[in-house]
């Protein structure tokens, strides 16, 4: 009966639900085996930070998805936005560093879109050639660290308010913005119409260009706030710190967990955020258990590609 | 109301319609027919900002209009319906209804002005079995074509063209749709109506316009025109083309393929035998069951009831292995693999099925007449009359007895296309079966030892060679002209 009754409510779920459940699933899994420790106060500000710059790039990956795109540049524009933001802070300057990184976020964007939209490049080399580029740049540039952020830009990636980290707070704050955008405004319901299906879109007066286009700006002012996250973070820029942090991947992994289609016009912040953290709390885990690092890819791997084969299995029922 | 004026259009330098104008009035019903390929299609997508014209002149209310984009069309009060929808499945009605307009309130869409809006547009076309607030995936194609009215309506479209609204209709949506069109004339509205079917035309429309090639044929009072008129302007055209000689009596052999009773989600009742050295015409409308006849005596979209011998394939490998093939009716589909070789190409079915003939590869090729028979050439850069050659091999590699042909000479060269029916010619003599679907008529007739008409999924009748066009359109068309 019981069972009846969940397998039901398991069918009127959508992907979001589902990714709720087993982050809430592993929670628990997490108390039980993990005891105190995994509830102690440190672990879940570890959980919160470790899965700050990962979920804003992700969300500004959602966009770019849901559009029926994707971007692979995130990863070296974040390296590139915070060498930018702590090379401009040095001089002590921190709104010219915040303005200065997303200005060059957002002409990474327009690139990125034009070329998608114009040229008709498929998104995956699109962004894959702008990614070299970036990198080409990097390593001409920098051998290593360079620039430096004041203290008081430090306190973004380490200050908290109770048990909540600022960066915490401004990963909510980029997730409820793109939440806003995508059911709330026009711009939303035109991604969700060019991700479904771009003629249709087309044929309905949508001026579909400029749709992918705001997406990709979107995406890559996504990318500069984790990047300026970062050099908080670190104190100075990085020329690998997005690279080494497999944002690329990893933050379209977090989107297809969270259940947005890969294909676009499906799917939304919701599911993503849980995708992101559900990593996060998996890592945490694995960490406490002091699991080999090896097996922890292993496991990551199977749940993004059982997650998908789930969603698509209730699709079809 | 509206007024096109000699439109010409090209598609890479292939004249598609010339000198074409068109009027539709207020509250009238313009009906626009013609065969596969006349150019309806092309020139209501011009209407719509889809295609740019190189010539010519659209005006409504004597206004001169020009279209870049469907917006601009869009806001002159034009609205298309397509065959295919054009409507997202994942979004509810109400998105879709408003999409690319959507009302907002403070910058925000304001979702139950939208709602509120489409549950009037609904009640006003008497539609009351589904909301605003449903997923258009799940609804009928009957109720998303009510959708795409809503649509139409919510841009205060003011000339509505609809491509085949009845092409996926079944009987009893029909009747619905008749009533929907008939709502929008009183409202006013001028209706360009798509259809190859005489019964929606002489039932709804007050004009009828006839294109052929590209051309504009006539425009007349739908009172005035009796079907087989209207018939005989639709296809009044000589055979152009020379055919190889049909089969004698005593070359036609025993029946490779009887089928009986047979039929599936629609098809029905299919009663069908193919002999040796016979060639059997397949003639019917777009959406009469032509190709999908085609793809379940071949396995793919198999039949469900209904007895085949020596076998009804569940599958397309059992239909080969029993010896049946089928020539696509769209070969870059689903006919060849475009970016490997010819050779590999040719061996696909051979392979696939684990008999190797690469030896005769290069004889296969001169046989079908590829010019060159160079089997290392990428078929992408090949002509369509010789992809076509390429399709043909590969069936002739494994030998079947059976070949079911769908739209064979569909884009290909005249003098490709005459290669190609001797060559289907020369199987039948070899004692192959062959079954052959086209909507070209005069192929159609040129080519058959018999002609069978498909009409609604069903075999309409059976008509001697050399039948005239207007027997056969008649068959597969009329409703009261066939009996």
């Amino acid at each position: 009966m019981s069972e009846r009754v969940l397998g039901s409510l398991s069918l009127r779920m959508g992907p979001a639900q589902v990714v709720f459940l087993a982050l809430l699933a592993v929670l628990v899994l997490g108390a039980i085996v993990g005891g105190a420790e995994f509830m102690s106060m440190e672990t879940v500000v570890g959980i919160q930070q470790r899965s700050a710059a990962l979920g804003i790039v992700a969300i500004g990956q959602t966009l770019a998805i849901l559009a029926g795109s994707l971007d692979l540049s995130v990863a070296v524009l974040i390296s590139l936005t915070s060498l930018v933001a702590a090379e401009m802070m040095e001089s002590g300057n921190v709104a010219g560093g915040v303005a200065g990184a997303l200005a060059v976020s957002v002409l990474v964007g327009l690139v990125n879109g034009a070329v998608i939209t114009k040229f008709k490049v498929h998104a995956f080399i699109a962004t894959l050639g702008m990614t070299l580029v970036i990198k080409g740049v990097l390593d001409h540039l920098y051998d290593g660290p360079a620039g430096r952020v004041p203290d008081s830009f430090q306190r973004l990636g380490y200050d908290r308010i109770g048990p909540i980290p600022v960066s915490a707070l401004l990963w909510a704050g980029v997730a409820l913005a793109v939440w806003f955008i995508l059911t709330r405004t026009r711009t939303g319901y035109r991604i969700y119409a060019v991700g479904g299906d771009v003629e249709v879109a087309r044929l309905s007066g949508v001026r579909t260009d400029r749709v992918v286009i705001i997406t990709h700006v979107l995406c890559s002012l996504c990318a500069g706030i984790a990047g300026l996250l970062l050099a908080s973070r670190l104190g100075a820029g990085a020329p690998t710190v997005g690279t080494d942090g497999g944002y690329d991947l990893e933050s379209i992994a977090a989107v297809v967990l969270g259940g947005t289609a890969l294909a676009g016009g499906r799917g939304g912040v919701a599911g993503t955020v849980g995708g992101v953290l559900l990593l996060a709390v998996l890592d945490s885990l694995f960490n406490l258990l002091e699991v080999n690092s090896f097996f922890k890819d292993v496991v990551r791997g199977v749940v993004i590609v059982a997650a998908v084969a789930v969603y698509v299995r209730r699709r079809k029922s | 109301m509206l007024s096109m004026r000699e439109i010409d259009k090209s598609f890479l330098g292939v004249r598609v319609l010339s000198d074409i104008s068109l009027d539709a009035e207020a509250g009238e019903v313009h009906a626009l027919v013609g065969e596969n390929g006349a150019g309806k299609s092309t020139l209501m997508k011009i209407l719509a900002g889809v295609h740019t014209p190189e010539a010519g002149t659209i005006s409504i209310d004597g206004v001169p209009v020009t279209f870049g984009h469907p917006l601009d069309a869009q806001r002159a009060g034009v609205a298309i319906i397509y065959q295919e929808l054009t409507l997202l499945p994942e979004r509810s009605v109400a998105e879709n209804v408003f999409l690319g307009r959507e009302p907002t309130r403070r910058g925000m869409v304001d979702r139950s002005a939208m709602e509120r809006q489409t549950s009037k547009l609904l009640l006003e076309l008497g539609e009351s079995t589904f909301g605003p607030r449903d997923a258009v995936g799940r609804l009928s194609v009957a109720q998303q074509q009510v959708v795409e009215i809503c649509k139409a309506l919510s841009v205060d479209a003011r000339i509505i063209v609809m491509d085949e609204p009845t092409a996926s209709l079944a009987e009893h949506e029909v009747e619905l749709l008749y009533d929907l069109v008939r709502r929008l004339r009183e409202r006013g509205m001028a209706i360009l109506y798509i259809s190859h079917r005489m019964r929606e035309i002489f039932d709804l429309s007050q004009r009828v316009t006839v294109l052929k090639d590209g051309a504009l044929v006539a425009t007349r009072n739908t009172a005035d025109v009796t079907q087989s008129e209207l018939v005989s302007l639709m296809v009044g055209r000589e055979l152009s083309h020379y055919y190889p000689p049909r089969a004698a009596p005593e070359e036609k052999g025993e029946v490779v393929i009887s089928i009986r009773g047979a039929g599936n989600a629609t098809l029905h009742d299919i009663d069908l035998d193919l002999r040796a050295g016979e060639i059997t015409g397949l003639a019917g409308l777009q959406g009469s069951g032509r190709t999908e006849l085609a793809k379940a005596v071949f396995g793919a979209e198999p039949f469900t009831h209904g007895t085949m011998t020596p076998l009804r394939p569940r599958s397309v490998r059992q239909a080969i292995a029993a010896g049946i093939g089928l020539v696509t009716e769209d070969r870059k589909a689903e006919g060849l693999a475009l970016r490997q070789s010819v050779g590999d190409n040719a061996l696909l079915v051979s392979r696939a099925m684990g008999r190797g003939t690469a030896a005769r590869v290069r004889e296969l090729l001169s046989r079908v007449r590829l010019a060159p028979p160079d089997p290392e050439r990428e078929v992408r850069y090949l002509s369509g009359g010789n992809q076509q050659k390429v399709v043909l091999a590969k069936w002739m590699t494994v030998a079947p007895r059976v070949l079911v042909f769908d739209e064979p000479t569909r884009g290909v060269d005249v003098g490709a296309k005459a290669a190609i029916h001797e060559l289907i010619r020369e199987l039948a003599r070899e004692g192959m079966a062959v079954l052959m679907i086209s909507s070209e008529l005069p192929e159609l007739i040129g080519m058959s030892d018999r002609i069978l008409v498909l009409r609604e999924g069903r075999l309409a009748g059976e008509l001697p060679p050399g039948s005239s066009e207007e027997t056969i359109m008649h068959l597969a068309a009329a409703d009261e002209a066939a009996a």
